[in-house]
C-alpha cells in the first residue's frame, strides 16, 4: 500500500470527488428546505426549488407588470455594462501605467510611490466622496469598480515587466532597438497575457464594488435588485440572482482564460 | 601597423574596495577568436558586460576603432548569453526577422508589404543554415536547449555585428550536441569576419576554438582577503602555436578556484 500522500486520483473518481461536496450541500439545502415548509407552507427563508424557479422564470421570461422590462435581463445588461466600462477602463489604464512604471526607471521612480499609496486607499470609503463629485449616475458605479481595481493592474504589471530577463532587453538593444521599440516590441507583447491574469484576479473585487455601488444607489442591475427585494424577504428571487451572478463571473473567467491559451501559446507553456 | 578593433589601456574595474579586474593591457584585432578561461569570480563576465557596454571601467580607457566603447549596448555588439537569449513571444522566424524590422520601422519596430517578404526570406536562410529550417514556426519553448542557442545565434548574426560576445554559450547543452555548435560557430565566424570574445568554463572548448587564448586569475592573491587584488589575464595565448598546456593551467584555475569559493 502506497502512502496517502502517493496516491491519485484517477480522472473519473476526481470528478466524482469534485462533485460530492455539491451534491451533499444541495442535499442539506433540500432537507432543510423541506423541514421548515412542512412547518409552515408559507415560510421564505429557504424556499423550495420550484418557488424559486418559477420567480425566476417570472424575472427572466415575463413582461413586469408596472414598466414592461424583462427584470433580468435588464438588470443583467445594467451590470454588465458598468463591469465591462469599469474593469476595461482599469485594464487599458494599467496596461499603460503598468508598461511605463516597469520598464521605464525615471517613469517608475516618479509614479510607483503615488500608485503604492493609491492602492492603500480603501476604494469603499471613498465611494462617498464619489457619489458627491459625480452624482448618482452611472458614472460614479463606473468610477468606484475603476478605482477599486486599477491600482492593483498597475503593481501587478509592474512587478511583472521587472521579471523580464535583463539578458532579453540587452539582447534587443544590441540587434538595434531604442526604448520606444522595447516597450512596443518586448514589454507589451509579453505583459499582454500578464495583463488577462490581473485582470482575472481583479474580477472578484469588481464584481464586489459594483453590488456595493448599486445596493446604495440604482435603479436597476443585478446588485440593486437583490438588494431591493431583501425587503421583502424574497429569497425565492435572491438566491437564483446569486447563483446567476456566480454564473456570469464564471463564464467571464472562462473565457478570459481560454482566449490567455489561444492567443499566448507561448506564455502558458512556460508557466508550467 | 592596423587600428585594433579593440583596445584596453590600463583598464581597472573596482565595486567599492573590491578589485575585479586590474591592469589590463591588451589589444584585439580585427577577426581574432578570443576564448576567455578562468575560475568563478575572476571577473570574466564582468569583463564581457564591459565589452557590452552594461558595465563601464573605473579607470583606464576602453577603446573600439580607437573611440571610448559606448555606454550602453548597441548594434555593434551582438550577444548570445547562456539563456534567455531569444524572445520567448515570438516564433524562431519572428526571433530572427526582429533585427531587420527594427530597423525597417522606428517607431512601430515592424516592417510591412515586400519589406517583410524581404526579411523573411533573409530570416529562412539563416534559419537553414544554423539548420533550424524546418523550425520557422516554432516558438522557443518547442526547441530544445541545442536549438534555442542556435536560433540565438542566427537573431544575433543576422545583424551583422562586428563584434560577436558569447557567455558561456554552450555550458548548458549536451556534450555531442556541443561540438556541433562548435562547427557552426566556426564556420559563422569565417564566413562573416567577425571578432568573437567567447567565455568558456571548458579549457579544451576554449583551446579547440579560439584563435587566441586568455586565461583571467588573480596573480596576487590574499586569502585573507580575495577582493584586495584583482584579476589579469594571466595567459595570452595565440593557440595553435604553443602545445596545449592544459593540466597545468586547470590545476592553477582550480587553486584559485578553490581560494574564492571557500
Amino acid at each position: 500500500m502506497k502512502k496517502f500522500i502517493n496516491r491519485q486520483p484517477s480522472r473519473l473518481t476526481a470528478v466524482l470527488l469534485g462533485l460530492l461536496p455539491f451534491a451533499l450541500f444541495l442535499l442539506l439545502y433540500l432537507s432543510a428546505s423541506g423541514a421548515r415548509l412542512a412547518e409552515n407552507p408559507d415560510d421564505r427563508l429557504l424556499p423550495a426549488f420550484s418557488t424559486m424557479a418559477e420567480a425566476f422564470e417570472r424575472m427572466a421570461f415575463e413582461p413586469n407588470r408596472r414598466t414592461g422590462e424583462y427584470l433580468l435581463w435588464t438588470d443583467t445588461r445594467a451590470s454588465l455594462q458598468r463591469l465591462g466600462i469599469g474593469v476595461g477602463l482599469a485594464a487599458l489604464i494599467g496596461l499603460v501605467f503598468g508598461v511605463a512604471t516597469g520598464t521605464v526607471p525615471y517613469i517608475r521612480a516618479t509614479l510607483s510611490p503615488l500608485v503604492t499609496g493609491l492602492s492603500l486607499v480603501p476604494p469603499m470609503a471613498l465611494l462617498p466622496i464619489l457619489f458627491i463629485a459625480f452624482g448618482l449616475e452611472e458614472l460614479a458605479k463606473v468610477m468606484l469598480i475603476l478605482i477599486g481595481i486599477t491600482p492593483f493592474i498597475i503593481r501587478d504589471l509592474q512587478a511583472r515587466a521587472l521579471e523580464i530577463p535583463d539578458e532579453q532587453i540587452i539582447k534587443l538593444q544590441t540587434l538595434g532597438a531604442n526604448t520606444w521599440q522595447i516597450i512596443v516590441r518586448l514589454s507589451l507583447p509579453q505583459l499582454m497575457p500578464r495583463l488577462i491574469s490581473a485582470v482575472r484576479l481583479s474580477l472578484g473585487p469588481a464584481w464586489l464594488f459594483l453590488i456595493a455601488a448599486e445596493a446604495i444607489a440604482a435603479t436597476e442591475g443585478l446588485g440593486y435588485r437583490i438588494f431591493l427585494v431583501r425587503r421583502y424577504l424574497s429569497m425565492d428571487v435572491i438566491l437564483p440572482y446569486v447563483v446567476w451572478i456566480t454564473l456570469l463571473a464564471f463564464l467571464m473567467d472562462l473565457a478570459l482564460r481560454r482566449f490567455s491559451t489561444w492567443r499566448y501559446p507561448w506564455f502558458h507553456a512556460q508557466q508550467r | 601597423m592596423t587600428m585594433p578593433i579593440i583596445e584596453l589601456k590600463n583598464v581597472w574595474k573596482e565595486y567599492g574596495k573590491e578589485v575585479v579586474l586590474e591592469r589590463l593591457n591588451v589589444r584585439v584585432e580585427e577577426g581574432e577568436f578570443v576564448t576567455i578561461v578562468g575560475a568563478s569570480g575572476c571577473g570574466k563576465t564582468t569583463f564581457l558586460k564591459m565589452l557590452l557596454g552594461t558595465e563601464q571601467a573605473s579607470r583606464g580607457d576602453l577603446l573600439l576603432d580607437g573611440a571610448a566603447m559606448p555606454a550602453e549596448p548597441d548594434g555593434a555588439r551582438g550577444i548570445v548569453f547562456q539563456r534567455y537569449s531569444v524572445m520567448p513571444h515570438l516564433t524562431a522566424e519572428r526571433n530572427v526577422m526582429l533585427a531587420g524590422e527594427l530597423s525597417a520601422n522606428r517607431f512601430l519596430g515592424r516592417a510591412f508589404g515586400a519589406r517583410r517578404r524581404a526579411l523573411r526570406e533573409e530570416a529562412q536562410t539563416m534559419l537553414a543554415r544554423v539548420g533550424l529550417g524546418e523550425a520557422g514556426d516554432k516558438y522557443p519553448h518547442e526547441l530544445s536547449g541545442g536549438m534555442q542557442q542556435r536560433l540565438a545565434l542566427a537573431q544575433a548574426l543576422i545583424k551583422k555585428p562586428r563584434i560577436l560576445l558569447l557567455d558561456e554559450p554552450f555550458g548548458a547543452l549536451d556534450p555531442g550536441i556541443r561540438r556541433d555548435m562548435h562547427d557552426l560557430v566556426l564556420s559563422l565566424w569565417r564566413s562573416q569576419k567577425l571578432t568573437v570574445f567567447m567565455i568558456t568554463h571548458d579549457l579544451e572548448e576554449g583551446f579547440y576554438l579560439g584563435t587566441r587564448l586568455w586565461v583571467f586569475d588573480k596573480a596576487r592573491l590574499d586569502v585573507q582577503a580575495p577582493g584586495a587584488y584583482g584579476a589579469r589575464i594571466t595567459y595570452d595565448l595565440a593557440v595553435g602555436e604553443c602545445p596545449p598546456m592544459l593540466p597545468s593551467l586547470s590545476a592553477q584555475l582550480a587553486d584559485t578556484a578553490r581560494v574564492l569559493s571557500g
